[in-house]
């Protein structure tokens, strides 16, 4: 008797087993509140600044010395600045800015934590040692303050701010990756995998690394919001990105002036770092509680 | 015998490390004094210096030197506490970071008090109503401290209970017209006004003291209250805890004579590290409420490219680090009898 | 049995979002004797003794009757409750290593029943606390009366948990799996010395346990329950003649020395047992 192909079971829709994890993941995301609010912020974010040029009303460097300090209007939603620049405007493509920020530290910061913190974790001895010496001496700052000086010893622009925080985001993240590794070393499976043959590089690659995934992940979530102040923070003292690039921060620092009688200027920009970080704090719990081993079972 | 032994071995170690992050961080402060872009010779001999006095401080400062013997150089000056004079002030740098830091160690405190007086109540009673609406409401709640920019809170704050409702003090330390009107003996304003009898400077004083130590209270308290409620649950769940209410004892009692205790310890060491994260917050309240301490110092130093400044301050704040991590894991090593 | 010290009549207790009750149907009294009660993990043993003490505070407790001595324990609040438990009603529970406070000295931890319940300075409490800790066979009451948990054994840890519970003359005690986490050579130790008391002051104990020997050997009569029910109540000396196929299995499930059998026989759990005693 022939076996045919169409007796053979259907393995799969067709669709990859991550991609059905991540849409597992988001569904679980936006059954709760908190969390639906930090995944539609950022997809708000996303959109914004992808679509800025269809989405903001005005050039964000026109300026319009007629209609300088303009309460919100219909002609301009969120009203004028000294030079007469649409804040509105300004708000969205900043938002680029702000997402230039969060994804260029995220891929160096990411992947620089995992690799020193899983090979310091797998190796041990000698290299721990000195990797996690460094990690130390970074650690015993806090992070504003170090990035601060490396953006004041790079010269202050917006490149140079990303890689200051890029440089103070890096530790807590390669102390995360170790602390999972050193459990995962002593798993069987890791054993076994050595009397395979596999090489150090390969395991920790292949083996490790994807374990430690989950809880760096939301580490990372969780930082992205102390980024976003920290990147804020440096536009604000001046450090960050230069005028007249409309970073968020930086409009509330110049519009800190004309504040006390045109607070539209100030308002909009700040409520916009709130509820970015907001929405990465809510992201980041939201994410600990669905990659949680413990809560596995229940969806 | 060998208890004592193994004490001393691992007090050795400790302190090895100690010593190893704190060359580190010369390293770290030399590297970034070194990185930074704006020319020391000329901001102290200024634009119009000839080629002579150029080359002559050049040669002064020992930048003609290898990197490796000016690194050596710097040390020898750490050691011997020369910090070098800012070009700022004119002033040896050691001197005006020891003048602006009451200004900050006086914020701080409140504000760690504040903090902690606010967070650790907070957080055992989310612990206690764990998914229930007080639980909620207070992550919600701490929450928006961990995610406000404070800077932008400050200013807003100070718009609204300043100018509008005037309840409090504007910027500065105290009213404008108080300035020097006290002598400055501690550099903490609350103890100088007191000791030199003048009260309405000291009403003055806490008058503007309150809002930025609210704020950057509220922004740590956020901290204080998941860790506090996190070290709850864990205390909750244990055994010990239905032993009491065997006793007799009703739930309030068990949790702030049984389960508190226990924590404290550990709360001892959150609010020390909290402390040191307000330094982080202090840079940025200061220039809001113009406050004249240490965070302003950096801020400005910073923008003028002071280079001996910078390299103290950023060392000065690595070191409080590790001495509030030091003094922290002290505490819990004295205190938690199981590690006696 | 007149003046019985607890009455206990369909008992049922469910607990909040479960799909079925957790114990049904459950009755027995106790006089100033010793009752133990066997079971599984699950059997809802343990569940039957905390909610006595009104501990289970995510279940609804029911039952046609639960009487403690003059108190209607169904009726009572919390206010109540906290007068009862450490006073009157106590419960031995089974890890010292966890049901003492490590960071509490244990003397403290014992003389705190008697101030919850007694107008009484430190110096008092600390008096009626060494004494029990004399009648609980610590040699060195002074010594220990200032030790912190971590810093005693296993044996003198539950010890220290029978002064704890008995310190306030308590009628009724439930010793909950009392020396399960003990090693064997202390577990003799401990229970003689919860015998001598309980004999002594004429306390009515509930013991619960999934050892069967132990109970059989230490308590005047017995409850099985099985999948929250009792399946069989009877006498300690009567066990040998236990009529119910799950009391009968337990007993077989027993190694014995100078057993012929090659093999123990595997404990049966039948499902109609627990719709048994339905209706």
């Amino acid at each position: 008797m022939t076996v045919k192909d169409t007796d053979m079971p259907r393995v799969s829709s067709g669709m990859p087993t991550s991609l059905i994890a991540l849409r597992n993941i988001l569904v679980y995301l936006m059954r709760s509140p908190t969390s639906a609010f930090g995944v539609i912020v950022l997809g708000l974010l996303i959109l914004i600044a992808a679509f800025a040029p269809l989405i903001a009303t005005h050039d964000p460097y026109a300026q319009d010395l007629v209609n300088t300090l303009q309460p919100p209007s219909a002609a301009h939603f969120f009203g004028t600045d000294e030079l007469g620049r649409d804040i509105f405007s300004r708000l969205v493509w900043g938002s680029r800015i702000s997402l230039t920020i969060i994804f260029l530290v995220s891929i160096i910061v990411g992947p620089l934590g995992m690799i020193v913190g899983t090979t310091a974790g797998y190796m041990g001895g000698r290299l721990d040692t000195v990797m996690m010496r460094i990690t130390d001496i970074f650690l015993s700052f806090p992070s504003l303050i170090l990035s601060l000086a490396f953006v004041a010893a790079l010269g202050p622009s917006l490149n140079n701010a990303i890689i200051a925080i890029a440089l103070t985001a890096w530790p807590p993240i390669a102390r995360l990756a170790r602390a999972e590794t050193m459990t995962l070393r002593q798993a069987d499976y890791i054993a076994a995998a050595r009397l395979q043959g596999a090489s150090s590089l390969r395991i920790i690659v292949k083996s490790i690394a994807p374990m430690c995934l989950p809880s760096v992940l939301i580490r990372l979530t969780l930082n992205m919001a102390t980024v976003i102040l920290t990147a804020a923070g440096l536009g604000f003292l001046g450090l960050g990105a230069q005028p007249p690039l409309p970073e968020w921060g930086a409009m509330i620092a110049t519009g800190r002036r004309y504040m006390i009688d045109s607070w539209w200027l100030v308002t909009f920009p700040g409520i916009a770092i709130l509820t970015v970080s907001l929405a990465f704090n809510l992201l980041g719990d939201g994410l600990r509680d669905a990659l949680d081993p413990k809560q596995m079972n229940r969806r | 015998m060998q208890n004592a032994n193994l004490r001393m071995k691992s007090a050795a170690s400790q302190v090895t490390t100690i010593l190893v992050t704190l060359l580190g961080l010369l390293v770290l402060t030399f590297v970034i004094g070194r990185m930074m872009p704006a020319d020391p010779v000329r901001a102290m001999v200024g634009e119009d210096a000839t080629r002579e006095t150029y080359e002559m401080v050049y040669h002064q400062l020992g930048l003609d030197r290898p990197i490796w013997e000016q690194f050596l150089r710097y040390l020898g000056d750490v050691v011997t506490g020369d910090f070098g004079t800012s070009i700022r002030t004119g002033q040896p740098v050691m001197q005006d970071i020891l003048h602006a830091l009451p200004a900050t160690i006086e914020l701080a405190t409140f504000a760690i008090l504040i903090g902690a007086g606010l967070g650790v109540p907070l957080g055992v009673m989310a612990a206690v109503n764990k998914d229930r609406w007080p639980d909620h409401i207070i992550r919600v709640f701490s929450l928006f401290g961990h995610s406000m920019p404070i800077f932008w809170t400050g200013m807003i704050a100070l718009i609204v209970f300043y100018a509008h409702l005037g309840w409090v003090g504007g910027s500065g330390r105290m009213e404008q017209f108080y300035i020097g009107m006290v002598d400055e003996r501690t550099g903490f304003l609350l103890i100088d006004s007191l000791l030199a009898g003048e009260p309405d400077v000291f009403w003055s004083a806490v008058n503007h003291l309150i809002l930025p130590a609210a704020l950057l209270g509220y922004s740590s308290s956020a901290y204080i209250t998941r860790m506090t409620r996190s070290f709850m649950l864990d205390q909750l769940g244990q055994e010990y805890m239905t032993t009491a209410r065997v006793k007799g004892l009703s739930r309030g009692q068990t949790i702030w004579l049984h389960a508190f205790g226990n924590i404290r310890v550990q709360l001892v060491t959150i609010v020390a590290l909290a402390y040191g994260s307000l330094l982080e917050g202090a840079v940025l309240i200061e220039t809001v409420f113009a406050w004249p301490g240490f965070g302003q110092y950096l801020t400005n130093n910073l923008i003028t490219g002071d280079m001996n400044a910078v390299m103290t301050c950023v060392l000065i704040v690595g070191v409080i680090f590790i001495a509030l991590n030091l003094l922290s894991d002290l505490l819990y090593r004295t205190f938690d009898p199981r590690t006696k | 049995m007149e003046n019985p010290v607890l009455e206990v009549r369909n008992l049922a207790i469910r607990y909040a979002g479960a799909p079925r009750e957790a114990v049904r149907g459950v009755s027995f009294t106790l006089g100033r004797e010793r009752l133990g009660i066997v079971g599984e993990s699950g059997s809802g043993k343990s569940t039957v003794g905390r909610a006595l003490l009104k501990l289970l505070p995510s279940a609804r407790i029911t039952a046609d009757r639960m009487r403690f001595e003059d108190v209607d324990l169904l009726k009572t609040s919390e206010r109540e409750m906290l007068k009862i438990r450490g006073r009157r009603m106590s419960m031995i529970l089974q890890d010292p290593k966890f049901s003492l406070n490590p960071i509490q000295r244990v003397g403290r931890q014992v003389a705190e029943t008697y101030m919850r319940h007694f107008p009484a300075n430190r110096a008092e409490a600390r008096e009626k606390t060494l004494a029990m800790l004399e009648a609980v066979q610590i040699r060195d009451p002074e010594r220990v009366h200032d030790l912190y948990p971590h810093e005693i054994s296993g044996g003198m840890g539950q010890r220290i948990m029978i002064a704890m519970m008995l310190l306030a003359e308590p009628d009724l005690v439930i010793a909950d799996e009392p020396t399960s986490a003990l090693d064997v050579s202390v577990r003799l130790q401990v229970l003689g010395v919860l015998n001598g008391l309980v004999r002594d002051r004429g306390i009515g104990l509930i013991m619960i346990s999934h050892d069967l020997n132990l109970v059989r050997n230490f308590c005047d009569r017995v409850l099985i329950m099985f999948d929250g029910r009792v399946v069989e109540t009877l006498a300690a000396k009567d066990m040998d003649k236990a009529q119910h196929p799950y009391t009968r299995g337990l007993l077989a499930a027993q190694p014995r020395i100078g057993d012929r059998r090659h093999m123990l026989s595997v404990l049966d759990r039948r499902p109609e047992w627990s719709e048994e005693l339905a209706g």
